[in-house]
């Protein structure tokens, strides 16, 4: 195939199920593309590839390039970085872009050291100017924001914060051409193994969580995140939980919000209990709106909130949690 | 074999982080502390020397300011520590920096004791990345294993490891080779404090300064001014809209049913 430029996006995906962060990268990678006046690819690698190229397609990808192959039916660094460099090295697209989850921040990573090319990571706006990528980036615990700018001329490389970016709409109608290209490494060239593999508990994961109920100290104990459960269960929510009750054993460490826990930024952040510290607030601030429910009016929550309430937590929430279910009908 | 541990300073994270004036980055008096999420893998280095009786080396590249996270880790228990750095390496991109640790670990590791394990916290807080972690590992040649929970086995002689690393999904059980990169968790252990007489003992140590030539590398190359990516300017945070707004009620369950009809009402439900 003769080299050609274009926008790649990379689906991120788990047991052939892609992250929604995958289509808000197909999403950007659209409006990119289009700015460039280039073709939209998306990759597709590992389980269930060819129908999740469909996917991508209808969700904006001009046409898709996958692999399904049995190394690669589990995420692994070496074969997947090594397949993502022959395709930028054979195709040298102009921008490569992923959603920055787990897999996506170090896949990218990889592969633009092996390109040797720039990497915009974790980012929340983005746009081309002049063939080069102009984005922002929060840094000092998102305390500040920083305008980034790669290289106009060359491949770049960009991950994009989950949730920054509007899912793009799909459209069923929408067709493109899948290739199916080889794997790179062969299975003995790759020297990790994945041994095991056990689910979390939460169903709704805090990176992908539209709405999030977080617990802090406010909430006394383990038994105190059973409410906090209660109305996550009710709004298809996430469990959170400020580092002060992991550290004290009432919820896994899975669950912690904040400097050294997840960065999230749901639609709705209910923060129950929480006093806010400024190392809470590194993990949640870009949420869209936050409420705060805690019993002293003077919590610093209640500056970074724009609904609160001020009571007895276990007073409030179980009447929260009667109130939605009657307005939602569950 | 040596363990080497990647560390460097950043703002307390307590710390007020502004751009001032002039468009650069100011955190007031607060202090300097090592990235926190390094407390773990320096403690964690230090477990590893404990139980397998490997030699430990921490390293930054870093200006002056970062000499101290050096410090600390030499006082919590780490053998050796290695500071690189020269005037221009100031607004390095992540790869420019993988570069220059990847050539510092490699000349570390032909110090006589090969380096079979380099560990990362799980991020930067300064840049908010992890960019370079997996870059490095890329330079040397290496796999990663982000996000590891716990080093269930590690065997130097043999060259092999086994760790639980925590995904969005659920925990995962993976096996390798040594040498490897990890950048690890909080769950990872209990992390370790200096005591006060290694603090001072520490503050006594005279660290090794290296330069890119003292590493192999063309300085220009790894200039923040050949940076792929550049910083072009520093912004503060957009203020909230307006102030919180506090729903008022005769009990709890009026508050709760006037807050649920205020969100559905603005559409965030």
């Amino acid at each position: 195939m003769s080299p050609v430029s274009g926008v790649f996006v990379w689906v991120d995906q788990f047991g052939g199920k892609a992250l929604p962060a995958a289509w808000e990268a197909i999403g950007v990678g659209r409006g990119v593309a289009d700015s460039l006046g280039v073709p939209l690819t998306a990759l597709v690698f590992g389980q269930a590839s060819n129908a999740l190229a469909q996917q991508a397609i209808q969700y904006g990808a001009d046409r898709a390039l996958t692999c399904e192959d049995a190394t690669l039916a589990d995420y692994r660094l070496e074969p997947y970085a090594a397949l993502l460099n022959k395709l930028v090295a054979d195709h040298t697209p102009n921008v490569v872009l992923a959603g920055a989850t787990s897999r996506g921040r170090e896949l990218l990573a990889a592969a633009a050291a092996d390109a040797n090319a720039g990497l915009l990571p974790d980012v929340t706006e983005l746009r081309a100017e002049n063939g080069a990528l102009i984005a922002t980036h929060p840094v000092y615990a998102g305390k500040v924001l920083s305008t980034l700018s790669g290289a106009a001329g060359e491949t770049q490389f960009a991950t994009l914060r989950t949730r920054a970016f509007p899912l793009p709409a799909m459209n069923p109608a929408r067709t493109g051409e899948i290739t199916n290209v080889p794997p790179v490494l062969s299975a003995d060239q790759i020297t990790t193994r994945v041994e095991s593999f056990e689910p979390a508990k939460n169903e709704v994961s805090l990176g992908d969580a539209r709405i999030i109920v977080s617990g802090g100290r406010g909430v006394g104990g383990a038994e105190g995140f059973k409410p906090i459960r209660e109305l996550a269960d009710v709004l298809g929510a996430a469990v959170g939980a400020s580092r002060a009750t992991v550290d004290a054993g009432w919820i896994p460490y899975a669950s912690q919000v904040g400097q050294t826990g997840r960065t999230v930024s749901p639609d709705l952040y209910i923060a129950v209990g929480i006093s806010g510290a400024i190392q809470h607030q590194a993990g949640m601030r870009s949420a869209k709106v936050i409420v705060a429910i805690n019993k002293d009016p003077d919590a610093p929550i209640f500056k970074l909130a724009q609904y609160g309430i001020v009571g007895d937590l276990f007073k409030v929430l179980p009447a929260l949690t009667q109130a939605f279910r009657e307005k939602l009908g569950k | 074999m040596n363990v080497v541990v990647v560390t460097k300073n950043t703002p307390d994270t307590a710390a007020r982080v502004e751009v001032n004036a002039s468009g650069a980055v100011t955190w007031g008096d607060a202090q300097l502390v090592i990235n926190p999420w390094d407390e773990y893998s320096v403690t964690e280095a230090v477990l590893l020397k404990e139980v397998h009786k490997v030699k430990t080396t921490v390293l930054t590249v870093g200006a002056d300011m970062h000499i101290d996270a050096l410090k600390q880790g030499l006082a919590i228990g780490i053998d050796e520590a290695v500071r690189v750095w020269e005037a221009g390496f100031e607004g390095q991109d992540s790869l420019a920096y993988a570069t220059v640790l990847a050539a510092a670990i490699r000349k570390i590791g032909a110090g006589g004791d090969p380096v079979g394990l380099v560990i990362f916290g799980r991020e930067l807080i300064d840049t908010v990345s992890d960019a370079h972690i997996f870059q490095v590992a890329r330079k040397l040649g290496w796999t990663a294993f982000g996000s590891v929970s716990k080093i269930q086995a590690i065997d130097f002689n043999a060259k092999t490891i086994r760790v639980e690393r925590m995904l969005e999904e659920g925990k995962q059980v993976v096996s390798g080779t040594l040498p490897c990169v990890i950048s690890v968790l909080k769950e990872i252990n209990d992390p370790r404090y200096p005591s006060f007489i290694n603090i001072r003992k520490a503050s006594k140590a005279t660290i090794p300064l290296w330069t890119a030539a003292d590493i192999g590398l063309d300085p220009k190359a790894v200039a923040g001014s050949a940076a792929k990516v550049k910083t072009t300017a520093y912004h503060n945070l957009a203020a909230r809209a307006g102030s919180v707004q506090l729903i008022e009620g005769a009990n709890e369950t009026e508050k709760a049913q006037k807050l649920v009809a205020r969100l559905i009402e603005e559409k965030i439900l």
